[in-house]
């Protein structure tokens, strides 16, 4: 089973883009979780027949993906494997919404199908949004941001100690996995029972270490509280890159710009 | 069973961040009061541990294809309600920003859905009950099974409950209700067969995991009060959430002003099923440009947005115009990169 490891070296592969020198890499980690929250806001503001009035959104994820130096191509990839959801639900629209509501010349297009346009780039630019949150921030700082922000330090240790594990416990299971698959040749997909006693003798495992890693706590001083170390420093870069884009959402919200320019070069 | 953002209003995606961040805070504090530090890192490996089993697939019987767990009750049954919310949250939240499952919108409704559900109605109220203070094996079984079953149910009911009341998708009701309901009850079996096996064998292996948890997850009265609370709250939260989308479904006047080319917010009935299954009246319909014609009462105060080919055209070359500036944006910043990785070191 292959596509453990896979899903693995994925997971880590987003952290490391976050390790590149560049200048939005470098920014404080609460500006760009608050940039990106309040994109996604106004992106699921829109009514469900936009799609003009979303085109000046997609200047964030293009400006940050060339700025932070990622790879456009690896970033897409992810949200293809993640569109069928969006999809299957959406395809749904043009089928049941057959009203028609613009001309192309000839063609008229249905309000069906500018609502499922509008749902395809909405999940693009919320999806890509996320991802990008992610490899220009990494995520412990993310969480570290998080913290400052007040949310739970329950979660914010809890995110940091999933993150810290998954990667030891996945390759655990691809282990078990694998060892399973070399010992069954012919078999199509691992029966319910096999993988029942896996998951089992995984969580056992699981649990031992849980015990070990809290022994190793204790011994460094453990008193049931975990310091999250770390200064961050909100300058005034961060203040610019915040304000700047949150005013060009708030902008890009309240006029409908491509309406705006194609109306002023129609005669 | 993870919503996307794309399909989520923000009336409904916000209130289901407040339902959501409230039963966080509420577990933060109740986890602070219970001051046992074991439970930090157990809860951060069997976080990591749910995210690695779901990651081995498993076949589903006589159906070819494959699956994976939620793992929900598993958590709960472990670690006891509160400890196995906070977790679900985690696993979610890494989900939605690593691998793009469900967005950051819709994190409150996932979280809600997966964790609320599995923890805070079926695990109290169902798995305590038929497993008991001494769970046997057979009891673990039904337990588990009838548990998981009815978590999964309405938690697809949840998804079913919040795509329609955030209106972006035009599905109808009833039919996405009869496409979720089924598929989570053969999910459900499967899933509570599994999480009986595995609750199972940590009992031959490890019993004393399982005591620990039953002793320290809540048992009976002192427990049911707090829920109680819980629960009202959320659903008090809820509630308004749910207005809050009566007020924004009503066409406001900022949206229909905004849009150009805006349509009606149609009420999806059987009614349209049947008609776009019908197909051919489609044909009547797309020779009426003023398509209100099919649903006059939906949209009593909204403008009838005419088909005019000049807002149209406006609208294409506008977004034409537009893109064509992003991807000058993009080349401008390319090359100033380009030009800055020159000088550098």
């Amino acid at each position: 089973m292959p596509n453990i490891e896979s899903a693995l070296l994925d997971l880590g592969g987003l952290d490391v883009l976050a390790r590149r020198p560049t200048p939005i890499q470098r920014l404080d980690p609460r500006a760009k979780v608050l940039v990106a929250l309040a994109f996604i806001v106004t992106v699921v503001s829109f009514g469900k027949y936009e799609v003009a009035g979303l085109l000046p959104l997609v200047a964030y994820p293009v400006a940050l993906v060339i700025v932070g130096d990622l790879p456009a191509g690896y970033l897409l990839g992810k949200l293809l494997v993640a569109s069928p959801f969006a999809l299957l639900i959406g395809m749904f629209n043009p089928l049941l919404d057959q009203s028609i509501l613009m001309e192309v010349g000839p063609a008229r297009v249905s309000g069906g199908w500018i609502s499922f346009a509008s749902i395809m780039l909405r999940f693009g630019l919320t999806v890509s949004a996320a991802l990008i949150l992610i490899a220009t921030t990494g995520f412990y700082p993310v969480c570290l941001a998080l913290r400052r922000l007040h949310v739970p330090r329950v979660l914010t240790v809890q995110f940091m100690l999933l993150y810290r594990y998954v990667f030891v416990l996945g390759e655990e299971a691809a282990r078990m996995a694998r060892a399973w698959s070399l010992r069954a040749v012919n078999a199509r997909g691992m029966p319910p029972s096999v993988f029942g006693s896996l998951v089992g003798q995984l969580l056992l495992r699981a649990l031992d270490r849980a015990q070990r890693l809290h022994m190793a706590m204790l011994a460094r001083g453990f008193d049931g509280e975990i310091r999250q170390a770390g200064a961050l420093r909100f300058t005034g870069a961060d203040a610019v890159f915040a304000l700047g884009w949150t005013a060009f959402f708030i902008v890009a919200r309240c006029y409908n710009l491509p309406h705006l320019m194609g109306g002023a070069v129609m005669p | 069973m993870h919503m996307a953002d794309a399909l989520v209003s923000p009336a409904v995606g916000g209130a289901m961040w407040a339902v959501t961040g409230g039963l966080i805070a509420c577990s933060a504090r109740k986890l602070n009061a219970e001051l046992d530090d074991r439970r930090v890192p157990l809860m951060g490996v069997l976080g990591a541990f749910i995210f690695a089993a779901q990651m081995v697939n498993f076949a589903i019987p006589m159906t070819g294809s494959s699956g994976h767990i939620g793992g929900g009750m598993i958590l709960s049954i472990l670690l006891g309600p509160w400890a196995a919310f906070v977790t679900i949250a985690s696993v979610v939240t890494v989900q939605a920003l690593f691998f793009a499952d469900g967005g950051l919108l819709a994190l409150g409704c996932n979280i809600f859905n997966m964790g609320f559900f599995p923890c805070f109605v079926a695990y109290p109220l169902i798995y305590r009950k038929i497993a008991g203070d001494r769970p046997t094996p057979t009891r673990i079984l039904a337990g588990s099974v009838a548990s998981v079953v009815v978590g999964l149910q309405l938690g697809a009911f949840g998804v079913v409950l919040e795509t329609a009341g955030s209106g972006v998708s035009e599905l109808p009701f009833t039919a996405f209700v009869l496409l979720m309901q089924p598929i989570h009850l053969a999910i459900g079996l499967a899933e509570g067969l599994i999480t009986s096996a595995v609750v199972n064998s940590v009992r031959k292996a490890r019993p004393e995991v399982l005591e620990a948890a039953l002793a320290a997850g809540p048992a009976g009265a002192s427990f049911s009060i707090r829920r109680l609370v819980v629960g009202l709250g959320a659903a008090t939260i809820l509630t308004a959430g749910v207005l809050s989308w009566f007020a924004s479904a009503a066409p406001d006047g900022l949206e229909w002003s905004m849009a150009r080319t805006a349509g009606a917010e149609e009420l999806a009935t059987p009614h349209n099923a049947i008609h776009a299954a019908a197909g051919h009246v489609q044909a009547l319909t797309a020779f009426l440009p003023d398509y209100d014609f099919r649903n006059p009462q939906t949209k009593a105060d909204g403008p009838a947005p005419a088909v005019n080919a000049a807002t149209s055209a406006a609208g294409l070359i506008g977004a034409a115009m537009t893109l064509g500036l992003v991807a000058a944006l993009g080349l401008a910043l390319k090359t100033r990169r380009a030009g800055s990785d020159v000088a550098g070191p």
